[in-house]
């Protein structure tokens, strides 16, 4: 009995049991299902999504910046290099205690705070694996110490990458421009995918108007990273394309004579070549040494460039607009013969005073204390000698719409379109000028002041070299321009249609004027003619900084030297195949004859001393050549 | 006094005591031999290739094994007599652990001996089925209510004792593990539908009282992990995304680009699953499944024909147990279920997970090479 019971509790065990753990069996397989089902979700279903996850997560693509072109003057001279320049930088994975490390490196080296504060900000960006910079431009000095403590600076590289560098220093710092870190406001508007991988941008200058050109094009390569970050191996690499190099027609021996003679000035300098309108020579003065801006200036330096009253900052030859006074003489007088507003036989009578019709005011010559320039004056002896009278009364009978209309043919007024970004206009008044700008109609009293290059009318040094390489080139459209070969080969000159057909009469007497200037007794600029071996043509200008009270007379000494009248002065040479033209100015030089003629001496000397020197055979063979082909044409 | 001793003794055969004299069930012994090579090779391209692991790894496995056989050896008699001392011994551990433990990544669940630690959490998983098997094999089928309250009362302190630590993965196993035998000891339907109302109704108060700030935040990253991708939602996403991205065949052994560039966290222990489905795709995810499966079906087999209540309570315990372990662990990994630190039994790292498996196959071996009685 006790048997049967416990054996039928046995049973009943082991069948309530067997019963559960079938029950089990389908749980476990139901349970296993679902499982193998969601794997099978996340495998068949979703596994593209996964691999392109995946591939997300490993794969990047890193840029690699091209190298910048560099940029050469026309004899090959580097003007703007590319220089490794080293950074240390500091590994926050790799360190045990990045404060402490910063303090001990500050031992070391001059560590300022700036640097502390950009590399927290830095910091505090970055993955631990990355390095974050410190301290750039390390010097060969600091490099040393680096390395010889570098066994107890764990976490910290040194590393290397190239950099703007302008060996020639101020020489050419308006022109050439540098380039900076790329700021908020130009990282809006460059295309972004060009620039990964590229931290430096052209601001001014030649850097800037030709950035595309320079910069090349980013290479990339595509690797893989670990969870880190940390690249395990490259998959895809396309190189980086270079920029290109750029040739300047700028002849560096040239611009280091003139930056030389206008040293000690405040003023500019452009002389360009009559051939090409290659620009040979652009200085402003003064200068400073664009170096300061690729590393990143201080802000004390800079505001000692900012504020200091020569403002060093400011681009002269191509945004200073001044009055060109005297320098319009010769064109003014070439517009007035060739448009018959008076022939070569005319003459005037020179008091001192030029009175005009209903106006009480007299306008008076620059010499009006030494009586006028007398009876008799012609247009020649009114540019050689500089008469004011002369071009007061022929400006009025020329008018306002000639002289602004003939004016412009020779690049007054407008933009020269030289390949520089920022370039001013300048003004040469009209009436639709005045109107829109003073609000009020044009007097012939505004073409009186004009007739002399005053009044309303300014221009940069840069049109003014433009204005008297046109003239010395008889009107042929002569377009400023510095970029002369890309990567060596020469591109092709801008084409201008010529625009000026001036009788050859009129071309002769000018130059005949302007060549007296220098080198006739009565000249105003005879005082720089000693030893010259060539034929220099030009025109002395001096143009008023403070308008005088018609009864005071001008006295240097009683005033500020900053009022000073500037110095201009407009010249080409040689007269008979002109060359070089150039425009100058001296700011409060107070007279062109004796502050800007002989800078301007001195630069043409230069370069033609060189062209004789280094072309005659050249030019002996151009012209054989020339000869031989035209008596093949014959 | 053990009513069926002389019937056991008639009831041997000839060819059966060969295999009782060692007590080895090699069936067992071979199906776990494929799981832990299979294991040590997954874990091989799970460590970045470094043999450090798979050393270390196959020094427990041959310790576990070891073990295993000496376990097999004693008579499950024997565990069934002397199940609650072992049990006591299991919440002296636990209890001391609340005040000599040490701590680790912010939970105390280690006893240091001196010369080694241990976890008694581990112990639990094995005393805390054998104490309710012992417990309820002596009394009436289906249990009554206050047995049913008395099974709990034994698998409710240790549990509690381990959330405390807190660990929750191993709490869950011991709950389930205890609970386990309950349920197949013929608990009531009613009672099973209690149960599962009491587990609705407890969730709240859980989420209230019990669960831990990070253990919550497992569970809503869950729910959605993209909300914290680079903190609490990066280890469910780079697991999905290894799985999924593995495909029908995998990348290849070593290939996984997912592990290999440690984009998968935890890749050489809890997460381990994710490597294998990686870089072998799910071909190899069914393959495992099927060795899993097997193991379990076979541990059935063994309890269905089991000599005593004790045993065959232990045996389907320790089966069930075992699958829930691989459930848990695919499943959360795969992001299915909240991220709770539960290993896959035998492939991932990790030496005190494998000593407590390897503990309760002996006992299942001890159990499957018990001489067979009559009629049974």
């Amino acid at each position: 009995m006790m048997r049967d019971i416990a054996i039928s509790d046995r049973q009943q065990e082991q069948r309530i049991f067997s019963t559960r753990v079938l029950l089990s069996l389908c749980i476990v397989l139901g349970l296993t299902s679902v499982v193998l089902y969601r794997y099978f979700d996340l495998q068949i279903n979703r596994h593209l999504d996964y691999v392109t996850n995946s591939n997300k997560n490993r794969i990047h693509i890193r840029s690699i910046a091209p190298t910048r072109g560099l940029i050469f003057d026309r004899h090959g001279q580097l003007l703007a290099d590319n220089r490794p320049a080293f950074t240390l930088n500091i590994i926050p994975d790799r360190t045990q205690n990045t404060d402490s490390l910063v303090a001990q490196l500050g031992l070391l080296l001059s560590i300022s705070d700036k640097d502390i504060a950009r590399f927290e900000k830095h910091a505090k960006r970055s993955k631990g694996f990355a390095p974050v910079p410190l301290k750039y431009n390390l010097t060969e000095e600091e490099r040393a110490i680096l390395a010889v403590n570098s066994h107890l600076l764990a976490g910290t590289e040194v590393s290397a990458q190239l950099m703007r560098f302008y060996p020639q220093r101020e020489l050419l710092t308006h022109t050439l421009g540098y380039v900076g870190r790329i700021n908020d406001r130009e990282i809006r508007t460059i295309d972004p995918e060009n620039y990964r991988g590229t931290d430096f941008i052209g601001k001014i200058g030649l850097e800037k108007y030709y950035e595309e050109t320079l910069l090349g094009k980013v290479g990339t390569e595509q690797v893989e990273t670990d969870a880190r970050g940390r690249v395990m191996r490259v998959l895809d690499k396309k190189d980086p394309v270079s920029g290109s190099n750029l040739t300047i027609h700028i002849d560096s021996q040239l611009q280091r004579v003139a930056l030389d003679a206008l040293k000690n000035e405040r003023g500019a300098l452009v002389a360009i070549d009559v051939k090409t309108g290659g620009i040979l020579s652009m200085v402003s003065t003064p200068s400073y040494d664009p170096n300061l801006f690729t590393s990143g200036i201080s802000q004390k330096q800079y505001d000692g460039l900012l504020k200091s009253p020569d403002r060093p900052l400011f681009n002269r030859a191509l945004r200073g607009q001044y009055p060109p006074g005297s320098t319009v003489k010769p064109l003014f007088g070439l517009i007035g013969l060739q448009h018959k507003i008076f022939d070569l036989d005319y003459s005037i009578n020179d008091p001192g005073y030029f009175f005009m019709e209903g106006i009480k005011r007299p306008w008076r010559d620059h010499n009006a204390d030494q009586g006028g320039h007398g009876q008799g004056v012609d247009l020649a002896e009114a540019i050689i000698e500089s008469c004011d009278v002369f071009f007061y009364t022929t400006g009025v009978k020329a008018g306002i719409d000639l002289l602004s209309k003939e004016s412009a043919l020779f690049g007054l007024g407008d933009i020269t379109g030289i390949d520089l970004p920022g370039e001013k206009r300048g003004i040469m008044p009209s009436r639709d000028w005045k109107k829109e700008n003073r609000r009020q109609d044009w007097f012939n009293g505004d073409t009186i002041n004009m007739s002399i290059g005053q009044g309303f009318m300014l221009t940069t040094p840069l049109q003014l070299a433009v204005m008297s390489a046109r003239i010395a080139a008889r009107g042929k459209t002569v377009v400023p321009k510095l970029l002369k070969s890309i990567n060596g080969e020469e591109i092709e000159p801008v084409y201008a249609p010529d625009q000026i057909e001036y009788d050859d009469r009129y071309w002769d007497y000018i130059h005949k004027a302007m060549i007296d200037v220098v080198h006739s007794d009565r000249g105003t600029a005879r005082g720089i003619s000693k030893g010259l071996n060539y034929k220099l043509a030009g025109k002395t200008g001096t143009a008023q900084v403070i308008s005088i009270h018609e009864k005071e007379k001008y006295d240097s000494s009683k005033i500020d030297k900053r009022k000073w009248d500037h110095a201009l002065f407009v010249a080409f040479a040689p007269a008979d195949n002109p060359k070089v033209a150039l425009g100058l100015i001296v700011e409060n030089g107070e007279h062109g004859s004796r502050t800007a003629a002989p800078i301007a001496r001195k630069v043409i000397d230069r370069y033609l001393s060189d062209y004789l020197q280094k072309s005659p055979n050249n030019d002996a063979l151009r012209l054989a050549k020339y000869s031989s082909a035209s008596i093949k044409d014959n | 006094m053990y009513k069926y001793d002389f019937v056991r003794q008639l009831d041997t055969k000839g060819g059966d005591r060969r295999q009782n004299v060692l007590h080895i069930d090699f069936t067992l012994l071979i199906i776990l031999l494929v799981l832990c090579m299979t294991g040590l090779f997954v874990l091989y391209s799970a460590s970045e290739q470094s043999l450090y692991y798979v050393k270390r790894q196959a020094t427990f496995m041959m310790t576990g094994f070891t073990g295993m056989l000496i376990v097999a050896q004693f008579p499950v008699r024997f565990w069934e007599r002397w199940a609650a001392l072992f049990y006591g011994s299991a919440l002296l551990a636990l209890i001391a652990v609340l005040f000599f433990g040490v701590e680790a990544k912010g939970a105390t669940r280690w006893l240091n001996l001196g010369f080694t630690r241990f976890q008694p959490s581990e112990i639990a998983k094995i005393a805390v089925p054998m104490m309710v098997s012992a417990y309820l094999s002596r009394r009436l089928i289906p249990p009554k209510l206050k047995h049913v309250a008395g099974a709990l009362l034994i698998v409710g302190i240790p549990v509690l004792l381990i959330i405390r630590q807190p660990d929750l993965g191993t709490s869950i196993l011991v709950f389930t593990s205890g609970f386990f035998v309950l349920f197949l000891a013929g608990l009531r339907k009613r009672y099973l539908a209690g149960a599962f109302f009491a587990t609705l109704a407890a969730v709240p108060l859980l989420w209230i009282y019990v669960m831990r700030d990070y253990q919550k935040q497992r569970v809503l990253t869950l729910l959605s992990p993209e909300d914290d991708k680079f903190g609490a939602g990066w280890n469910i996403i780079q697991s999905t995304t290894a799985i999924g991205s593995g495909g029908f065949s995998g990348k290849g052994w070593t290939e996984g680009t997912q592990s290999q560039l440690n984009f998968l966290p935890e890749s050489h222990t809890d997460f381990i699953i994710a490597v294998l489905a990686e870089e072998f795709g799910l071909l190899g995810v069914i393959g495992l499944c099927s060795i899993y499966l097997l193991l379990v079906g076979y541990c059935m087999i063994v309890a269905i024909n089991a000599q005593s209540q004790f045993a065959r309570l232990m045996a389907g315990s320790i089966s069930l147990t075992f699958f829930i372990y691989m459930f848990v662990n695919m499943s959360m990994v795969s992001g299915l279920l909240p991220v709770v630190g539960v290993p896959l039994p035998l492939v991932s790292y990790g030496g005190s997970a494998i000593v407590t498996l390897f503990f309760g196959f002996g006992i299942l071996m001890a159990i499957s090479s018990e001489p067979k009685r009559i009629g049974a």
